[in-house]
């Protein structure tokens, strides 16, 4: 506020000759002002979420956040901290970690990627290159995605859960979840795909063709490879989503596992992380709040550090033709 | 508005012109001066529609083998259209119809069970804008050949082949493995010549290919459009006359005639003949007109 | 040049060249797979219905309809409140964020240069990528106690949809921006220069020309927002409370449609139970909600696609 008003007194007493001198008048100034404010508000809150959290979370960031399992009792530990005169209860749930929700996330992940990529690039792929632009077909299928892109995520888990029970697996095993995570990114797959392959000039499709290549050589060989930039991005900025995604979960029956997920993996049941974070969330003891609040900074890490990637990709390696 | 094409040509003699032809018969005739004796392509009767839209109409051309042919004619005159339509990419642009018939050796390539594929492995096309691939010039060149299946012994003999043949090898020759983006426009047009050659095609269509070159880059593309002539059939879109009169052994005339309802503007062929009479002796005051510089 | 060996089409005279289609069965069987991963996407919303609809009509089946339709909050069905609730958290969400969200689209669109908005738009949209767990965590444990309670003094209740919809009014910030940023940069160029040329300042351009010229595809954002904020679920689990609540008093705690699904799908109620099928009735209502915002969405865009 005070670098505004200060900016404000210098313009009064510039020249109207300067040209700029319009732009300068204090609402202009003000309502400059008022979209900075915009533009960072989020942003703002998003620190102040992480100074707040990593605050709280400060005493947990220690190994045991990562190698323990959801309030394991580790009595070697108990016993030498019991001798600190504290409640050795108390201590198991100090040394609440995420080891199951974090493994559970890196198989979800894998697995999610793995249905959504080829899922979604194939049908970006059709949409883009084969399908005619104004068939009913493509037109359908584009109304279609948008809505699919507005459906709450919580309504993706009950379409997994049903899968799930038509198939007849156990409820509550990575693949469901999997299932659900895939189809909840699948149009951001898709819709990035597309938009990464508008961008590769028809020229380059002209010159394949012309030489006598086919359709799909022409997209397999030249535009794909030219759009892997923005396909990247697009498929990291998704996956980050799924990885931090905890609704549909819980309509499947994910839940408290205290084991190493068993291979093949997709079959085991697993935890998944920010579910986790959930549980210890709501939890009524402040060292188990506390182990949730060091488990967010690591998920934030996480879902921050593929966003910065993500980023860079689209930044650095897009080409601009 | 019905414009069904083949009504031109069917109108019979004893009714009056139809009001609903878009074209009448005296704009729409062209003169057709001397034909070469072995041809390699022709078009009979071609009409080219843009959804409801007559780009091009009933233009009859025969292309000499071993021959350049200029197309010629103001913008808007359906030129490059027609030389779209030669080896079927026209195909790609969506709501374009094609009717009439363009014969190559003798086969409609427009007729049921024609492969567009394989017409353009036949009749290789270079574009306005140089478009290399983003990848290595060895690549842009050895790309061709290697979809198409050609059977090759030594790829590395053909991507010099086919480099020496678009009078390039010399100038990059060191940096075969370095991207083609790297190259002048002049070396990528040229590059782009090489890439078609590659893939051994009869006939080399090139759409305005010096349009976007600086005049010594324009004048190594037409050295070595004549030197391609001894093996190829290539047919050439220009807007510049002094270059269909340099390179061209003959020249099609096309101009635009602006529809009075619409003002969509419809091609046709005005005036095809040997180059040197064409430009010296013209049959068609349209002509005249226009390489005189009086008109377009 | 001659010297080329491999069968290439001979010259001129020779046989003719073949230009009969080749059969290519890799081609047509991967154009089938393509063909069938785009239908895939059309299967889903088949799948979607299917699962909710299928349990919502068992529901109904056991339950009599004015059980479920009823703001009597003793009902163990009743729906409305679980609306109060949702439009509530909704209404404080949109309060938030499509002005902010508008603000940020109004700078990136007219103020930023090209280069600042390609670092700048990827920052606001960073908001979107936080886990909505993570926004509920700052709900309950910074926002509700130390900023509502604690700085501004309220006395509002532990969970609440004011908190609830402050932080997921931060959550669909980029939601908002993103589409309205597009219908910004979608008015012509040549409307700002007559205003400019005018005399116009940039401020009275942006307020005076361009944003009522976008104004539609602004109107859009915000129905967008509208259906995210609907369907977010782990934020108001966990921020807005748990009872049923006709009040419409944002301070004090409320269940909401999707707060009621993620607690009945977490609780201890079998999958066949009564209860379970309820919370597909209220899915189901969800969906319609969503699927006809984002629909009006989608039409008021198509409009405004069309205007320029």
């Amino acid at each position: 506020m005070s670098s505004a008003a200060t900016t404000a007194a210098a313009v009064t007493t510039s020249t109207l000759a300067s040209g700029r001198s319009q732009d300068r008048d204090l609402r202009s100034l003000a309502f400059l002002g008022a979209l900075w404010f915009s533009l960072f508000f989020g942003v703002a809150v998003l620190f102040a979420l992480i100074v707040d959290t990593a605050i709280s979370g400060a005493p947990r960031f220690d190994s045991a956040l990562f190698t323990q399992y959801t309030q394991t009792f580790d009595p070697e530990r108990a016993e030498a901290l019991a001798a600190t005169g504290r409640d050795p209860k108390d201590l198991s749930a100090a040394y609440t970690g995420f080891r199951s929700g974090i493994v559970g996330s890196i198989i979800l992940m894998i697995t999610t990627a793995l249905l959504a990529i080829p899922l979604g690039v194939s049908a970006a792929v059709y949409l883009e290159e084969f399908a005619s632009k104004t068939s009913r077909f493509s037109k359908v299928v584009e109304v279609n995605l948008q809505n699919l892109a507005a459906v709450p995520a919580v309504i993706y888990g009950m379409l997994a859960a049903t899968l799930m029970a038509v198939v007849g697996v156990q409820r509550g095993i990575a693949i469901g979840g999997a299932v659900a995570l895939a189809l909840l990114i699948l149009p951001v797959v898709i819709i990035t795909t597309r938009e990464a392959l508008r961008s590769v000039p028809d020229e380059i499709r002209q010159g394949s063709l012309a030489l006598g290549a086919t359709v799909w050589q022409t997209t397999w060989r030249q535009t794909l490879p030219s759009a892997v930039p923005g396909i990247s991005t697009g498929t990291i900025l998704g996956l980050s989503r799924a990885i931090g995604e905890a609704a549909p979960l819980v309509m499947i029956g994910f839940g408290a596992i205290n084991f190493a997920p068993e291979f093949p993996f997709v079959t085991s049941k697993i935890e998944a992380f920010p579910l986790e974070i959930f549980n210890a969330a709501s939890d009524s003891k402040e060292v188990v709040q506390q182990a949730a609040s060091a488990g967010i900074i690591v998920l934030l890490a996480m879902i921050l550090g593929m966003n910065a990637v993500a980023i860079i990709i689209r930044n650095k390696f897009q080409r601009s033709w | 508005m019905s414009t069904q094409p083949a009504t031109a040509n069917a109108t019979s003699e004893e009714e009056p012109l139809s009001l609903a032809l878009s074209i009448d018969e005296e704009a729409a005739h062209s003169v057709i001066g001397d034909v070469p004796a072995e041809s390699v392509m022709e078009t009979f009767h071609l009409n080219v529609y843009y959804g409801g839209f007559h780009a091009v109409h009933d233009i009859n051309l025969t292309f000499g083998k071993n021959e350049i042919t200029a197309l010629i004619g103001p913008s808007g005159c359906g030129k490059s259209t027609v030389l779209r339509c030669l080896n079927r990419m026209n195909d790609l642009v969506p709501g374009a119809r094609v009717e009439g018939e363009i014969s190559y050796h003798g086969q409609n390539i427009y007729a049921k069970g024609v492969d567009p594929i394989a017409v353009r492995q036949h009749i290789g096309m270079v574009f306005q804008k140089p478009n290399p691939f983003p990848k290595s010039i060895y690549d842009n060149i050895a790309y061709g050949p290697r979809v198409i299946g050609m059977k090759v012994d030594n790829m590395d003999d053909l991507v010099e082949e086919a480099l020496r043949g678009a009078a390039l090898w010399d100038e990059v020759k060191d940096k075969l493995k370095q991207s083609a983006y790297g190259l002048s426009g002049g070396q990528q047009q040229r590059l782009c010549i090489a890439r078609t050659i590659a893939t051994k095609p009869d006939v080399i269509l090139m759409d305005e290919p010096c349009s976007a070159l600086d005049p010594i880059a324009t004048s190594k593309v037409e050295d070595l459009m004549l030197q391609l002539r001894d093996d190829y059939t290539i047919i050439v879109v220009t807007h510049n006359m002094q270059q269909a009169a340099r390179v061209s052994d003959r020249t099609a005339f096309f101009t635009a005639k602006p529809d009075e309802t619409t003002g969509n503007r419809t091609g046709l062929l005005v005036e095809f003949d040997r180059t040197k009479r064409l430009f010296s002796n013209p049959a068609d005051q349209r002509t005249e007109d226009y390489i005189s510089g009086r008109f377009g | 040049m001659t010297a080329l060996t491999q069968p290439g089409p001979p010259s001129g005279a020779g046989p003719a060249p073949v230009l009969t289609a080749r059969p290519r069965p890799g081609e047509a069987v991967i154009k089938a797979c393509l063909m069938t991963a785009a239908a895939a996407s059309v299967l889903v919303t088949a799948g979607i219905l299917f699962a909710v609809v299928e349990p919502a009509l068992e529901f109904f089946s056991r339950v009599p309809a004015g059980e479920f339709f009823t703001s009597d909050t003793d009902s163990p069905y009743a729906v409305y409140p679980l609306i109060v609730g949702t439009l509530l958290t909704t209404a404080i969400a949109l309060t938030v964020a499509v002005p902010i969200g508008l603000g940020a689209a109004m700078y990136l669109s007219e103020y930023a240069s090209k280069r600042a908005r390609k670092w700048l738009k990827p920052t606001v949209e960073l908001l979107a990528g936080v886990p909505s767990v993570v926004y509920g965590f700052f709900g309950v444990f910074f926002v509700i106690p130390v900023v509502l309670q604690g700085w501004l003094g309220l006395g509002i209740s532990a969970y609440n949809p004011l908190g609830g919809g402050l932080v997921l009014g931060v959550m669909i910030i980029p939601t908002v921006a993103s589409l309205a940023e597009d219908s910004l940069s979608a008015v012509p160029l040549a409307l700002r220069q007559g205003s400019l040329a005018m005399g116009a300042n940039r401020m009275q351009t942006t307020l005076r020309v361009v944003f009522p010229a976008a104004l539609s595809g602004i109107a859009a954002s915000a129905v967008l927002g509208i259906s995210r904020a609907v369907g977010e679920t782990m934020i108001v689990l966990m921020v807005c409370g748990s009872i049923k609540n006709m009040s419409l008093n944002p301070g004090e705690g409320h269940e909401t449609m999707t707060g009621t699904i993620a607690r009945t799908a977490l609780g201890e109620s079998p999958v066949e139970s009564t209860e379970y099928k309820y919370l597909f009735a209220v899915a189901l209502l969800l969906f319609a909600i969503t699927f006809v915002m984002n629909m009006v969405s989608i039409a008021i865009v198509r409009r405004f696609r069309q205007a320029y």
